[in-house]
């Protein structure tokens, strides 16, 4: 038993592996329960696969070396959210409309950019679905460093961003800057995204930002829990997803996200089964007028 | 550390420069109000003013403008034309004015507990970078006690009765320390003993000379309650005591044919048509 724990460690690459899904998981999670508590799961997801062009552009600029992807995936995630806002407020073409333009026009435009060099499937593979054992320590520490720059930024502005979230109204009349604490929280999103490219890839992005964070927010009633249950969550799917992935061969970035969509519907199913049971008894709680 | 002080020192007001309450001006003063938004006029050429500890009840039919009219004063949205002087100054550099919202534009099964939605009232207080103190969180119980909610503080929110919600509203106003209150439909889907609990607790605020409007539909209700009462239906029809303001002809220019009026033994009875109110329940 403790051979089977064991032996996926022997390999450096495993190590790293496991270390890139728990720190991703907490980043996704932490950021994603804004994205959750917000109905944004769209935006994310659209965002995500925006990134592509800029990846592709980088790829071919950099003639296949991966140095550099990072940052051209960084400042294509941060135009691209800048670029939907900017459409969905100067037109009267609604928000979600505005992000499925952008979303699958970026998307074509990256998968036609990397179809034209030769080894062109197995790298459009390792951007749409993750590559996470093949993080380099460099990798490694850029997540370390952004994902916790992400931590600390929402740690700073926590209330700020709580009030935001439950009453915009509110916001207002304290006077706080929505519009540039909005902008900043799109940025974190952007940044995670960035983050978390080579876990799951740009096609299962979504699922790190919305899953563990909706699973926590059916078990809870507090935000900080929300945050931390979630946090615990997806560390613990990528640990699992990985072993999986080791010991199945199976793609890893789909086997991570196929251990929280589990975890999502293990919960969701508990608590239906127990609000069937209890609600013959649910309690009111007394009104006091 | 240092630079964390200067950020603090710099962004303490945010962006924006709070402005002082200069003497000797009325707490509210609109002048010459008017919103359009696209092509509905909402707002026509408002104009009154409210002095400190005055406690105005809007009366009009659904659409009139009093969600609106609210919002503009609080400085949440800007007016096509015409101004708001809160203390002589517009609305958007005072943090005394709090938005009582609407039940139904809450989402009350948002992660948080009553006690942390009264806090939200402080933020405003406490600047970037600072967390609640003590004494924070001491306004907090004490707010929670007038409106009569410190034993479910630690609720969900969900977990509340709608008199409930709305008497912990009051409360983050209240921990807001908000001189101004705007209350926007509170009365509404409530039973009468939660009414009355509301009309209780801004009894009790009368000492403390906040000054309220409040939008409501019952005629009635204003009447008794309320020394000012406005009408309105995008336009002033009237504003004034209640005896003087609901007299029919100015309810049928409110009204119009929403409006039935019967005459009777005691008088004229006016019947609201309320057929068309949004009756949905709070979920």
């Amino acid at each position: 038993m403790i051979s089977f724990l064991t032996e996926p460690l022997q390999y450096a690459f495993m190590v790293r592996g496991l270390l890139a899904a728990i720190f991703v998981g907490i980043v996704c999670a932490v950021v994603g329960t804004y994205v959750v508590l917000r109905g944004m799961a769209f935006f994310g997801d659209a965002l995500s696969h925006a990134i592509l062009p800029g990846i592709a552009v980088g790829y071919l600029v950099g003639g296949g070396a991966r140095e550099s992807l990072f940052w051209w995936a960084l400042i294509t995630a941060i135009l691209t959210s800048i670029g939907i806002g900017a459409i969905s407020r100067s037109t009267k073409i609604k928000e979600d409309t505005a992000i499925g333009i952008i979303f699958a026009g970026a998307f074509a435009l990256g998968v036609a950019l990397i179809s034209t060099v030769r080894s062109y499937t197995v790298d459009l593979t390792h951007f749409l679905f993750g590559d996470i054992l093949g993080a380099r320590p460099a990798d490694l520490w850029l997540t370390f460093i952004f994902g916790g720059v992400i931590l600390i930024t929402i740690f700073a502005f926590y209330k700020e961003f709580l009030v935001l979230s439950f009453d915009p109204i509110l916001a207002s009349t304290l006077r706080l800057p929505a519009n540039l604490l909005d902008f900043l929280l799109i940025i974190l999103i952007a940044v995670a995204i960035v983050v978390s490219l080579q876990t799951v890839g740009v096609a299962l992005m979504v699922a790190m930002l919305v899953t563990p964070a909706a699973t926590a927010y059916l078990l809870t009633r507090r935000l900080p829990v929300m945050m931390a249950l979630g946090a615990t969550i997806a560390s613990v799917s990528g640990i699992i997803g990985l072993y999986l992935s080791f010991y199945l061969s199976i793609a890893s970035g789909a086997a991570i996200v196929l251990t929280c969509t589990a975890f999502f519907f293990f919960v969701w199913s508990v608590q239906s089964i127990r609000q069937r049971f209890s609600s013959k008894k649910t309690v009111v709680p007394a009104d006091q007028g | 550390m240092a630079f964390i002080e200067e950020l603090r020192k710099t962004s303490h007001h945010w962006i924006r420069e709070h402005y002082p309450h200069e003497p000797n001006t009325p707490i509210l003063e609109a002048k010459n109000l008017s919103a359009q938004y696209e092509t509905n006029i909402a707002l026509e050429d408002i104009s009154f003013d409210l002095d400190k500890g005055e406690r105005l009840a809007v009366v009009g039919p659904n659409g009139a403008g009093k969600s609106t009219l609210f919002k503009i004063i609080a400085g949440v949205l800007q007016p096509t034309s015409g101004e708001v002087h809160i203390y002589g100054h517009e609305p958007s550099g005072h943090i005394c004015i709090a938005y009582v919202p609407q039940r139904t534009n809450v989402d009350w099964n948002f992660p948080v507990t009553i006690a942390d939605v009264v806090m939200m009232g402080r933020i405003g207080k406490l600047g970037l970078f600072r967390n609640p103190k003590a004494s924070d969180w001491e306004m907090v119980n004490h707010t929670l006690e007038i409106v009569g909610l410190s034993q479910l503080a630690k609720r969900q929110i969900r977990q509340l009765s709608g008199g409930q919600q709305q008497r912990m509203f009051i409360a983050r106003a209240l921990a807001q320390e908000a001189e101004l209150m705007l209350m926007d439909e509170p009365l509404t889907g409530l039973d009468t003993r939660s009414q009355e609990e509301i009309f209780r607790i801004m009894d009790q605020l009368r000492n403390q000379e906040v000054t309220i409007l409040i939008s409501m539909h019952d005629l009635r209700l204003a009447s008794e309650n309320f020394d000012l009462v406005m009408l309105l239906n995008h336009k002033i029809i009237n504003m004034g005591t209640p005896d003087k303001v609901f007299q029919p002809k100015y309810l049928e220019a409110a009204y119009g044919s929403h409006l039935a009026l019967f005459p009777t033994d005691q008088g004229e009875i006016a019947f609201e048509d309320t057929c068309c109110d949004k009756g949905e329940p709070y979920r």
